[in-house]
């Protein structure tokens, strides 16, 4: 079932988050929102944590970058990195073409949920992006 | 007055008139505040017309000896080897000389291609995946595949180094590992000049081993063995290489090289008392993102065709700022160029013909050296183009001023940096000295000893 | 006409048996080669080089000399980086035997001339600055913003401070965050006002006793000289702090103003933008530093000293027999060519000269400002020093032509283009830096082609350069799939 954008949490800095729980655990999908990709323009790399890596939510986990630029990509919830999408970095037009679905980048089991509380839904976040363009 | 300016009085007048300025000095003021001003002019003498300045300048030269007036046997980092005409030739072109960095990629191509060529030349020479367009010099990239290691292997802050390390490499390792969390431990080279006793300093803490090969005695290390156990230590290996010597020995890529650096100078550069120099690095496929400096590469243009551009900008400072891979801006793209042409014009037999010269003539030197009475060789083990003599009277000084007076600059001595060979010093042997100056060498430095 | 078939790759001209550089015939009393290196050590096969004649090397590289832009053939208003004209003269001398033949490991006592030469230079470096110590040793002008910065730092560790923090101005060099860095500081911005000038307040809500130095550019890269300098320096210094002062705009303030005088502790030079070293491509350049009297004995050595008649190589051993040198931070005594052409420079112009290229180096700057600014926005006022910044910022959203359309656009009419997108603190940024060698006729041109891009037809100008051999490379390929070596097909 593919994954829509009006179903996820946002973070400030544009990463999205899915959370499902799986076997007791809450999983949380983490990936950047279409919007910033559009504001990033051509993505030629990435730079992405191994799976084991402890995150904390507002702190950085990886890179993307554009020919002249680079954003870090900062985690939208506290756990620890249980899955990597370590093919994307390849496959960056594809991440352009489906941010949602083909393009999520790492899969997070929480540690703490009191990180939730402070992304936005997808008006919220909407309401943002159109403040800032 | 002398100099490159171009304004007439007319041309000042209509300029400050568009400008709507009174003078110059008004547009000054409007800015700078006077009492950070200058009332008096710069202490420094008036200005040369070119007559009087090119006198100047040929009486300064004329007061240095040099490897053109005097036969050079000085090695140490640096070296007397031979340029073809064709290289100062076609560097002095001022298409190449007075461009920058290529910024706009469509009026840069030449200067692209060659960063191109030369990366792929370094790779060659190598055996490596990736080479940046240059650094400084040889000690500074030295340090740079220090910090560059220290990074790829985060949390790590063992350096292991020996003495057998260029002396000027270690002290600028040093400089630079001052401010950041980590230590350099310099391993003492064996009584033949070797540096095998660095593998019992490698550890789980070691970021990098740093060995010269040919090393700074002349003498070939088992780099691979070396490098065996830093990668079963998990630490990375940088070797220090001669750009001649790999005309006739392996390959720092072959011999399992995480990293290799080297001063490019051998290859078409002048001595110039020390710089400008060359800084060469290549390292493996993986290491690439981490390496400093710039990076030209290949892709196509607007309309299909190929061409060049600066890639993985990203690394740099001028967009990664204080999270960059190094400081580096300015490079020495010139000493790039001539180290193209060098190798281009050289090619794989010139250049492994240039080895064997210097391997046999440094050989026949030996053996020379070897019959003086008052002279020992220090390291009885094969060398590539340099040497460590004993001067069994202790007088150094005395030898080379000796030398000297005959025309011959001998030899580099030791004591500044070998307490333990205050009587000893280094001697350079490149292919451009003859079988009748390495005689006269033998000569003058026996002769001596009748002087005493 | 273009010569393709010359400008292949050297890999794709070579041939196999061609070659350039026989050697005399080895005729020496000593085994064979392949007896004097160790089997173990030998290479197992030759080096995959290139083989070529000497005519296809020449051949080659002169045709691809043609497809530069240099300052012989064009004019080059990269701003930030002085592209003044590099003279002929300065070439010829310094190639003379008795300065580039020269082995950096000879004794002084055989190189009187050089060190005569190189110890006037740190004296000539010393007057420009007002500031005394002087080391000649860095090899651009990053490698001397962090030779100055260790300098710094062993100060701060002398005095049993400890100061953690850089601060840099929002408008500045990327390599001052990234020298920074590299000394193991932690770096933070101070904000530009809408003047371009320093905000004052913001620096004073930054300053407390963690910060080590404050990297400044002056004038800055907007090419405005900051008025409220004196203020700066002073609150830096009531706070412990040091005013590094980098020194890539020296070109604008010759003999009119020195760093030393307006508070700076320590700078560096970049002799190859202001006294005229060619810049080769991408380097050499050359990066002295110099410091205030106090700092002087943490300079890197060897520095050269004079003794009665005598010049010598210092070692920094005090008389103690301490030694306070932060070391070396390179092999050997420094770029001594470029050093060499920035003392011919000098001595061409003399004192009263030197003051009269930053004259006109301001005197041009501002003409072509005042051309300019009829056509683009400049928006920090019609004043500058050596250089301006110009915004693509209005054209863009009228007529959907950005800084990166105007700037290859530009080369179509034999112009090199100005520096754009930097400083980041300006929108589209164009930023223009003539030069006191360039003439009034060459500005006018500049400022007129500026104008006619402006009325182009933007599909026009959004496709250019159309004259040059390509246009518009595939960045983004080029840095996804990097092809950074030549491998046979």
């Amino acid at each position: 079932m593919a994954r829509k954008p009006s179903n996820l949490l946002y973070a400030s800095s544009h990463e999205w988050a899915d959370v499902e729980e799986v076997g007791g655990d809450k999983i949380a999908t983490i990936g950047i929102s279409a919007f910033a990709i559009e504001q990033l323009t051509d993505l030629v790399y990435m730079d992405l944590p191994k799976a084991g890596k402890k995150v904390v939510a507002g702190e950085e986990f990886g890179e993307v970058e554009s020919v002249k630029a680079v954003s870090p990509l900062y985690s939208p919830v506290t756990g620890e990195v249980v899955s990597v999408h370590a093919d994307l970095p390849n496959q960056l037009d594809d991440l352009k073409e489906d941010p949602y679905e083909f393009g999520w980048i790492i899969k997070v089991k929480l540690s703490d949920e009191s990180c939730l509380s402070k992304l936005m839904d997808h008006a919220a976040y909407e309401k943002q992006c159109s403040e800032a363009g | 007055m002398t100099g490159y300016l171009f304004h007439t009085d007319q041309d000042r007048r209509e300029m400050l008139e568009a400008i709507g300025a009174a003078s110059v000095q008004e547009i000054i003021d409007a800015q700078v505040p006077a009492d950070v001003q200058m009332k008096v002019p710069l202490a420094i003498a008036d200005g040369l017309d070119e007559m009087s300045l090119e006198s100047l300048m040929r009486s300064l030269a004329a007061k240095n000896a040099s490897a053109a007036s005097h036969t050079c046997f000085l090695g140490g980092g640096a070296y007397d080897h031979f340029i073809p005409a064709a290289v100062d030739e076609i560097a002095s072109r001022g298409e190449f000389y007075t461009s920058y960095t290529p910024y706009q990629a469509e009026v840069s191509q030449g200067n692209l291609q060659v960063m191109f060529e030369y990366e792929t030349l370094v790779t060659q020479l190598t055996g490596l995946a990736v080479s940046n367009a240059s650094l400084y010099d040889g000690g500074s990239a030295t340090v740079e595949a220090v910090l560059m290691s220290l990074a790829a292997t985060k949390g790590r802050t063992k350096v292991v180094t020996t003495t057998a390390l260029h002396p000027q490499y270690r002290q600028t390792i040093d400089t630079y590992l001052e401010s950041i969390e980590a230590d350099a431990v310099v391993i003492e080279a064996t009584s033949n000049g070797t540096s095998e006793s660095m593998i019992a300093a490698i550890d789980s803490e070691t970021a990098c081993v740093v060995v010269q090969h040919p090393n700074f005695f002349g003498r070939y290390e088992d780099v691979q063995r070396i490098a065996d156990a830093a990668h079963q230590a998990g630490a990375i290996v940088v070797q220090v290489f001669d750009p001649v010597s790999v005309g006739l020995i392996k390959r720092p890529g072959d011999l399992g090289v995480d990293i290799a650096v080297a001063e490019g100078q051998s290859l078409g550069n002048h001595l110039c008392y020390g710089g400008p120099y060359l800084g060469m690095m290549a390292c493996r496929e993986d290491l690439i993102r981490r390496m400093p400096g710039r990076i030209a590469g290949q892709t196509t243009d607007r309309r299909g065709k190929r061409c060049w551009v600066l890639t993985l900008q990203t690394r740099e400072q001028h967009i990664r700022r204080d999270k960059a891979t190094s400081n580096i801006c300015s490079n020495q793209t010139l000493l790039a160029l001539r180290a193209t042409i060098h190798l281009s014009l050289l090619g794989p037999h010139g250049l492994r013909e240039t080895a064997e010269h210097c391997v046999a003539k440094t050989e026949y030197a030996r053996q020379q050296l070897s019959r003086c009475q008052r002279l020992e060789i220090v390291h009885t083990g094969p060398v590539f183009k340099e040497f460590v003599v004993r001067d069994r009277d202790g007088d150094v000084a005395e030898l080379m001023q000796t030398a000297f007076n005959q025309g011959i600059l001998a030899g580099v001595p030791l004591a500044s940096w070998y307490p333990e060979m205050s009587d000893c010093f280094l001697v350079a042997v490149t292919e451009k000295r003859s079988r009748a100056e390495i005689d006269r060498l033998a000569e003058v430095l026996s002769s001596s000893l009748a002087a005493v | 006409m273009r010569n393709t078939q010359a400008t292949q790759l050297i890999f794709e001209m070579s041939r196999i048996g061609r070659r350039a550089t026989v050697l005399p015939p080895l005729d020496l009393p000593v085994p064979a080669v392949d007896q004097l290196v160790p089997k173990d050590h030998q290479a197992e096969a030759p080096l995959p080089l290139p083989e070529l004649a000497e005519g296809d090397v020449v051949r080659h590289f002169v045709n691809l000399s043609t497809l530069n832009m240099s300052v012989d053939t064009h004019f080059y208003p990269l701003g930030s980086c002085t592209m003044k004209y590099n003279p002929k003269r300065n070439e010829r001398l310094c190639s003379l035997p008795g300065f580039s033949a020269v082995h950096p490991l000879q004794d002084p006592a055989t190189i009187q001339g050089l060190l005569q030469a190189l110890y006037e230079l740190q004296g000539m470096l010393a007057e420009i600055s007002g500031l005394p110590g002087v080391s000649l040793q860095p090899a651009a002008g990053a490698h001397g913003e962090l030779t100055a910065l260790m300098v710094a730092a062993a100060y701060f560790r002398d005095r049993g401070e400890n100061r953690t923090v850089v601060l840099t101005a929002d408008s500045a060099h990327g390599t001052n965050p990234a020298s920074a860095a590299m000394v193991g500081y932690e770096t933070r911005t101070v904000k530009s006002r809408s003047n371009g000038l320093v905000d004052v307040d913001d620096l004073k809500s930054k300053l407390d006793g963690s910060v080590a130095v404050f990297m400044l550019t002056n004038p800055n890269t907007l090419g405005l000289f900051d008025s409220q300098i004196r203020e700066i320096t002073s609150l830096v210094h009531e706070h412990g702090g040091l005013i590094y002062l980098d020194g890539a705009n020296m070109n604008a303030i010759l003999g009119i103003t020195r760093p030393g005088d307006f508070g700076a502790d320590l700078m560096h030079y970049n002799p190859h933008k202001t006294f005229s070293g060619p810049h080769g491509g991408g380097g050499p350049g050359a990066g002295p530093i110099c410091v205030r009297d106090f700092l002087a004995k943490y300079l890197p050595q060897p520095i050269v000293m004079k003794n009665g008649d005598t010049y010598h190589l210092g070692t920094g051993e005090n008389e103690s027999g301490t030694n306070d040198s932060i070391g070396r931070v390179r092999s050997f005594f420094g770029n001594v060519g470029v050093l060499l052409r920035a003392y011919c420079y000098i001595r061409t112009y003399g004192g009263l000269g030197l003051r009269r290229v930053s004259e006109d180096a301001v005197l041009g700057a501002n003409y072509l400002l005042s051309r300019v600014k009829h056509i683009l926005d400049v928006p920090h006022g019609d004043r500058c020093m050596h250089e301006f910044v110009a915004s693509a910022s209005k054209i863009k959203k009228a007529r959907g032509l950005s800084a990166m359309d105007l700037a290859k656009r530009i080369l179509d009419y034999g112009f090199h283009a100005p520096t754009v997108y930097f400083p980041l603190v300006v929108d589209e940024a164009v930023m223009v830096e003539p030069t006191e060698t360039e003439s009034k006729e060459t500005l006018d041109a500049f400022a007129a082609a500026l104008f006619r891009i402006t009325d182009e037809a933007p599909e026009l100008v959004h496709e250019a350069p159309h004259s040059t051999k390509i246009s518009r490379p595939d960045d983004v390929t080029a840095s996804r799939r990097p092809i950074v070596r030549w491998t046979p097909e």
